[in-house]
């Protein structure tokens, strides 16, 4: 288990710097730069910014020192946000980030893993079919058709919840059900999928014959199995949550981090976007890792390697 | 060796026994009611949008300022949107656009996809171990983020956009060919070919992606409403398609932002969404119908 971890983590380090690389490259070429605007600077002021945050020095030396600053920890000074640097930032936005995320993905669960066992111990029976008719219907619609429309009508039809913002419980609910809904929609068809599988091996007709009763069966001995999808499908949701995160912060209004690496992207604000890109994947690579230890954890037959 | 093409190919024939694999497939693909409907649907969205935006009596650029934002009616079953265009006629142009997008994306990923697996496959050890590697280390990558950097710095064209999102999905589809390629590289007819002197190339594009064609297929299908949704993600973030040109994403994208407590345009973002939404749910019923139908486990099972 521990060589396991310690070459995993080892090996996410060409991981990570080639992303560093990569978008360290991609931002070179692009045209344009962040201190461009529709008022243009005099040379002097935009030769003076250059210089003072090195965009000014041949590209090996930028690249070299940004890699230093990184490696202690350092994101460097947003260069759209003056007067903050990126760890700054990320450390004001990736909570509320993920707060909702977390939120979603615990909904997805608590409403997806029910709904599809229930849906597997009916197997092709009516409610199945409507279980799974509302699953299909779930994945069918996009979060960003979903999140307005609820504002629409919760919000402003019934006026029972606010339409956005961040803070109260009321303003997380809207934007989390928008988030949560197509993962609860695959959590519940990877489950039901699951249960339906591990239901017909012997294990569990053993656990019947010797005279369990039905609901020990089912939650205790096949539901271990059966979720087994559902996790090894929790590292590309946290992923895919990330990802959707992005839109619905713009859609409710939430100052997360998502806003934040849109805008840097778009205002080529450099440091932000890549100081965002390289959290974002040491974030999905540590989910990664720990989802397949837990894999090894829960079901005894799978070894590490 | 000029005869040892032929030979095989009459090889190939005898194991297949008989009924091809195109009219074994669409037997089964006939009574999979979930492919038929899914199918049926998607043919009537494809028709819709390549032919209704000649039929209705407005243009998408035609705006109207005396008619804006009109709920639907008989003249704007779809309403109007905040310039008086009429919305049917822009949700109809926006699936033009969005299905392109859908098919295009999908011909790429599929290109890199097969490629990628089938050398893997073929190839097996070291080169195998080693193409594989990066697989598993660009699934962990947040993906998508690479390509709003991608789309953000290198500028918004449309041609950028379909390799893009097209090379965000190839992953999977290397993966699935890999296992396919190394299952039937152990086969007969594979090792007779071999025998014969049939050149790599040939073995894989004559012998063996043929032989794949149902589990390429059906991940194709349901590869195509991946990337839809991902074209509408970027085009709701503005990264997208650009006005004038419409997608189903810039539409609700549009809608999303007329919408304030005073002025509730729900036919902006309702529309455009189901446009997306029904499509979707065709192509994934399409997928799962197809996968029963081509699925070579159950050839000839019945």
């Amino acid at each position: 288990m521990t060589s396991f971890l310690i070459r995993r983590l080892l090996s996410t380090i060409p991981l990570l710097f080639v992303i560093l690389l990569g978008s360290f490259v991609l931002m070179q070429k692009a045209p344009g730069g962040p201190f461009d605007s529709e008022r243009s600077l005099p040379p002097e002021i935009e030769a003076n910014l250059q210089a003072k945050y090195h965009l000014d020095e041949p590209v090996i030396q930028q690249f070299g020192r940004y890699l230093g600053n990184v490696v202690q920890g350092d994101l460097g000074p947003s260069l759209k946000y003056q007067a903050r640097s990126v760890n700054e930032i990320i450390a004001q936005a990736l909570p509320v980030s993920l707060t909702l995320g977390a939120i979603a993905l615990f909904m997805a669960m608590a409403l997806g893993i029910p709904a599809g066992i229930l849906g597997a111990l009916n197997h092709n029976g009516p409610k199945d079919f409507l279980l799974m008719g509302v699953a299909l219907l779930g994945i069918c619609i996009p979060n960003f058709v979903l999140g307005p429309l609820l504002i629409i009508l919760v919000s402003f039809g019934f006026g029972w919840l606010p339409a956005g913002g961040w803070g109260t419980l009321g303003q997380v609910l809207l934007p989390a059900i928008t988030l949560g809904a197509i993962r609860a929609a695959y959590v519940a068809r990877l489950a039901r999928a699951g249960m339906l599988e591990v239901v017909k091996q012997d294990y569990i007709r053993t656990a019947r014959a010797k005279g369990l009763r039905e609901r020990v069966v089912i939650g205790k001995h096949a539901l271990r199995l059966a979720i087994l999808p559902v996790l090894s499908y929790l590292g590309p949701a946290t992923a895919s949550i990330l990802v959707g995160s992005v839109v619905v912060e713009k859609i409710f209004n939430i100052p997360g981090l998502g806003t934040f690496f849109v805008n840097s992207a778009l205002n080529r604000d450099y440091t932000m976007a890549m100081g965002t890109v390289l959290l974002y994947s040491g974030l999905l690579i540590t989910l990664n890792l720990i989802v397949d230890v837990l894999y090894a954890v829960i079901d005894p037959r799978v070894e590490l390697s | 060796m000029s005869a040892a093409p032929q030979e095989t190919d009459l090889l190939q024939e005898q194991l297949v026994g008989g009924s091809s694999f195109w009219s074994d497939a669409w037997k089964r693909l006939k009574k999979s009611r979930q492919a038929i409907v899914g199918g049926a649907i998607l043919i009537i969205v494809v028709v819709a949008s390549l032919v209704g935006p000649f039929l209705t009596p407005y243009s998408q650029e035609v705006q109207d300022l005396e008619r804006q934002l009109e709920p639907p009616s008989w003249d704007h079953p779809f309403g109007t949107d905040l310039a008086g265009r009429d919305m049917l006629t822009r949700v109809l142009m926006g699936g033009r656009l969005s299905l392109a997008v859908g098919m295009v994306a999908t011909l790429v990923s599929l290109l890199i996809g097969v490629t990628w697996g089938s050398v893997a496959g073929f190839k097996g050890g070291n080169v195998d171990n080693a193409m594989m590697r990066v697989v598993d280390m660009l699934y962990s990558l947040p993906f998508m983020f690479f390509v709003i950097l991608l789309v953000a710095f290198l500028g918004r064209n449309l041609l950028l956009l379909f390799l893009a999102l097209g090379a965000v999905q190839w992953l999977t589809m290397s993966r699935i060919v890999r296992g396919q390629m190394i299952q039937l590289r152990a086969q007969e007819f594979v090792q007779a070919a071999v025998a014969l002197g049939v050149s790599n190339r040939r073995i894989i594009f004559r012998h063996l992606i043929p032989n794949m064609l149902g589990p390429i297929i059906v991940y194709a299908t349901l590869t195509v409403p991946a990337v839809m949704l991902e074209e509408a993600f970027l085009s709701f973030l503005g990264l997208g398609v650009q006005p004038p040109n419409s997608s189903w994403g810039l539409l609700a994208a549009d809608g999303a932002k007329t919408i304030t407590a005073l002025r509730t345009a729900w036919w902006l973002i309702l529309f455009p969404g189901l446009a997306l939404g029904l499509t979707l749910f065709a192509l994934n019923f399409l997928g799962d119908g197809l996968r029963d139908a081509l699925d070579p486990k159950l050839k000839n099972q019945d």
